[in-house]
């Protein structure tokens, strides 16, 4: 190995260390070499900036006098868990308002608290013995309450499919608005800039991986929800469609609302955009292979979401370079193009984090364990009780 | 004598047919073609400028849905909240004249406010809800 975290670190901490994104290193590697690279650069910033419906916070609000053992609870009207301590809750993005429907949902609430608002927090309990208040109604910042920390089960997907729809009327999808007869193609990834496409065999992002989440430091705490590595791959190594995916962990209190933002799909409900830089270390020359993927070379699958099944027809293969010129050609057509994951955001992310590195403020954390590259991703069957 | 604008929208089989034609002969309408988007076998969208007798107006617009051509008032405005947007680009996936674009160097998005149609459906598709309708 040419270098290692430890020597990484050194020279973050003596302000030595040499960092670009991961869209500066295409040209990099063109023009000086992969051995040239393997040794002057160190970090190398990936980011993305899309739509991810698996996001939510833990909450501890702290106890009331008399104390009260939740067994309900509202945050502005939207429904959190609550099923664990007493005081413990759980806000999803996706969860909508009982007031407000599709146009309020937690991840507003969670926009919210970020942005240092008020929320109104409801409670209702049955009472006992050691909790015995029933109900609470009161206000809460972030500045009030406990912990209050991001978890999400599945963010930072491993490329995604492209959607459209070849019915003959436009639907309205957590990948946007899709026009009928295939009428345009929407598609949510960073490509060249996203995480794991810039580690497609998980050797250096995986379980303890320090990241910036959202503005705050995180951690990935654990392989993410539908982790799937054995989808079909490129011979680089990348995988045609979606595949791994991170579970991310980072404290609310620290984020900003210009890395993370509310979101609305139109008859589709709430959704949240998160922000995510992860630094991958070029401990040799192999992570500079990995590295220098530009979007020409990353390809995904084109998707029919006008078929209302688990499995949808798929219409081909296309290149990122392909998708960003903003036209396609799909069954002799031309189909025009557009993403939903921000790459001006992305981009943005990947430089706030190179120079958090540059100025000693972000250190490289190793892995404790690496990401499973077996795991595979199980459907539900439905099945009759007993059987 | 009274002034609408209105957009009319075309299924794909109504396309080819010579509708604002039977405006001007059938309804003594003065029209002013303000934005068109027509293309055989899509959806056709149209901003028209309409005057003449409130009456033969009216008469017109029925025509005009017994032909299965969708009317509405026009919006006078539609406006972008450029520092709540992030540049996702979900409204330029249904803005077919590209009125909404993103540029290919800095992946920001930009308004081209003369190529707009009225058509509205980027404030739908916008997930941050950046983009309004004044009337």
């Amino acid at each position: 190995m040419l270098k290692t975290y430890q020597e990484i670190n050194e020279k973050i901490k003596k302000g030595q260390v040499v960092v670009v994104t991961a869209e500066e290193i295409i040209d990099l590697v063109a023009e000086k070499g992969t051995q040239w690279v393997a040794r002057e650069i160190d970090v190398v910033t990936t980011a993305t900036f899309g739509p991810m419906c698996s996001t939510g916070a833990f909450i501890n609000f702290g106890h009331a006098d008399p104390p009260i053992k939740m067994a309900k609870v509202w945050l502005n009207d939207v429904p959190a868990y609550t099923g664990i301590a007493a005081v413990d809750a759980y806000i999803g993005a996706t969860e909508l308002s009982e007031t407000q429907g599709l146009s309020y949902g937690g991840a507003h609430v969670i926009e919210d608290l970020i942005m240092g608002k008020s929320v109104k927090l409801k409670a209702v309990a049955y009472g006992t013995d050691c909790y015995p208040r029933k109900d609470i109604e009161t206000h809460i910042t972030k500045d009030d309450i406990n912990q209050a920390y991001l978890y999400n089960p599945r963010n930072s997907y491993q490329n995604y499919c492209v959607a459209v729809n070849s019915s003959d009327r436009t639907i309205f999808t957590y990948m946007g608005t899709l026009l009928p007869k295939i009428g345009n193609a929407t598609y949510s990834s960073a490509g060249q800039l996203s995480p794991l496409l810039n580690d497609p065999y998980y050797r250096t992002i995986g379980i303890g991986t320090r990241i910036f989440l959202a503005g705050a430091i995180g951690y990935v705490a654990w392989e993410g929800t539908q982790h799937n590595p054995v989808q079909e791959r490129a011979p680089h190594g990348i995988p045609m469609s979606s595949a791994g995916t991170l579970a991310l962990i980072g404290d609310l209190k620290q984020m900003s609302t210009n890395y993370i933002r509310a979101a609305n799909f139109y008859r589709y409900g709430t959704t949240i955009y998160v922000g995510v830089g992860i630094p991958i270390p070029i401990l040799d020359e192999e992570m500079v292979e990995f590295v220098k993927v530009s979007d020409a070379e990353i390809y995904t699958t084109i998707i029919d979401y006008g078929v209302p099944r688990r499995s949808r027809p798929m219409l081909g293969k296309v290149s990122y370079g392909e998708l960003r010129s903003g036209e396609i050609t799909i069954k002799g057509k031309n189909v025009p193009t557009a993403p939903l994951s921000s790459y001006a955001k992305a981009r943005e992310i990947a430089n706030v984090l190179k120079s958090l590195i540059r100025e000693g403020k972000f250190l490289l954390q190793e892995p404790i364990e690496r990401l499973s590259l077996e795991r595979t991703f199980k459907p539900l069957e439905i099945s009759r009780e007993g059987i | 004598m009274v002034r609408k604008k209105l957009v009319l929208t075309f299924p794909p089989e109504r396309v080819d047919k010579p509708i604002t034609y039977h405006l001007v002969k059938d309804f003594d309408l003065v029209i002013n073609i303000l934005r068109a988007e027509i293309h055989e076998e899509e959806v056709g969208r149209m901003v028209l400028d309409v005057e003449g007798d409130e009456e033969r107006i009216n008469q017109g617009i029925a025509y005009l849905k017994s032909q299965d051509v969708k009317v509405q008032e026009a919006a006078r405005d539609i406006t972008l909240d450029e520092a709540n947007c992030v540049d996702c680009g979900a409204c330029t996936a249904v803005c077919l004249p590209k009125a909404l674009r993103l540029n290919n160097e800095t992946w920001k998005l930009e308004f081209d406010k003369e190529k707009c149609i009225f058509c509205e459906l980027c404030v739908k598709s916008c997930p941050l809800g950046v983009i309004e309708i004044k009337f």
